[in-house]
């Protein structure tokens, strides 16, 4: 057991066994479990325990939406938006999703070449991704707007079933917060990346966590763009 | 893509750019094709088993590339993929309570 005592942080790790005998191995004899940066393994716990807090925000709506006797509204009409005279269902949700998969794929740049020690182009990516998920709450913010104006609200609508709004706001603000968290999270570690913060210690694995939060983000969002507005 | 599990710590993880970029694609195909579910109307079974195959792909090739989890360890891997299976026995049994809620619901109203 001694080459799980000295393999912290640097240092070549030898593989475990396969299979079985591999997790035993790291999780037995009273040496660290995970062969991570703490950061990354305590990132990691974090997105588990947000994963059920939006786990139950999601049970709970299908409770409510199942135990309704009024029709629920639907998603692909009070979504829809009209451009150019035509009436397109859900389009604006369709949009925000795009805009989210495209800063996940920016943010998987940043990582990779924050690996590669090219400060300049990881502090671009991540502003870029920053300014990807501004622009999906911005989008949100004018989708609240336009709901609250129809006359939506957290306890009835004109639409149909009083508890849609409860559902909407609760969930969507949730996952509103943290876009907007993970903007501010994303600009301080870019902002660090350039002033060669990291360079010194020669640890680049805050990019990779920050860019975990941030895929966990687009990843809540795949659950309640099918879940809540595809239904 | 064999890499020895775990080796790759040292340095990070890393791995050829053009793998992010299919699984880039590939997200926008799958939400692409979870939107023209909507845009055809589909409905009844065919419209929510495809959602949810849309979405369980997109999910996990998130998780799988983007967060890189099939280039960690199992002991990570198991660790953070197996505890939300909770959520299938709470799904369950709020599944049963609006049930219920919904048919006493209907006898109250007189429907």
């Amino acid at each position: 057991m001694t080459q799980h005592t000295e393999t912290n942080t640097a240092g070549a790790l030898a593989p475990p066994p396969p299979g079985w005998q591999g997790i035993v191995a790291d999780w037995s004899s009273d040496v660290q479990a995970f062969q991570v940066p703490w950061g990354k393994a305590m990132m990691w716990i974090f997105l588990l325990s947000d994963t059920f807090i939006f786990g139950s925000f999601l049970t709970g709506y299908m409770t409510v939406r199942m135990s309704t006797t009024v029709p629920w509204p639907n998603p692909s009409e009070v979504f829809a938006l009209t451009i150019g005279g035509t009436e397109i269902p859900l389009i604006l949700i369709a949009i925000m999703t795009f805009i989210l998969i495209s800063s996940s794929g920016t943010m998987a740049m940043a990582v990779n070449f924050a690996y590669r020690r090219d400060r300049a182009k990881t502090a671009a990516l991540m502003l870029a991704t920053a300014a990807f998920g501004a622009t999906f709450v911005g989008m949100q913010a004018f989708e609240w707007t336009k709901l609250i104006l129809e006359g939506v609200r957290p306890w009835g609508n004109p639409m149909g079933a009083a508890q849609f709004g409860a559902c909407f706001f609760m969930i969507t603000g949730f996952h509103g917060l943290h876009v907007t968290v993970g903007v501010i999270y994303l600009s301080i570690v870019a902002l660090r990346v350039l002033r060669g913060r990291y360079e010194r210690t020669g640890n680049y694995h805050i990019v990779e966590i920050a860019g975990l939060y941030w895929h966990f983000v687009d990843l809540v969002w795949v659950f309640i763009f099918a879940l809540f507005y595809l239904w | 893509m064999e890499h020895a599990q775990g080796l790759e710590h040292a340095q990070g993880q890393q791995h050829p750019i053009s793998v992010y970029f299919s699984v880039w694609g590939l997200l926008f195909v799958l939400s692409a094709m979870s939107y023209l579910v909507d845009y055809l109307h589909l409905q009844g079974y065919l419209r929510w088993s495809l959602i949810l195959v849309f979405m369980l792909m997109k999910a996990g090739l998130i998780v799988a590339v983007f967060m890189h989890m099939r280039w960690e360890r199992l002991a990570l891997m198991y660790a953070i993929l197996t505890p939300p299976l909770c959520l299938l026995v709470l799904i369950t049994l709020m599944a049963i309570e609006g049930d219920y809620t919904f048919m006493t619901r209907g006898l109250f109203f007189g429907q």
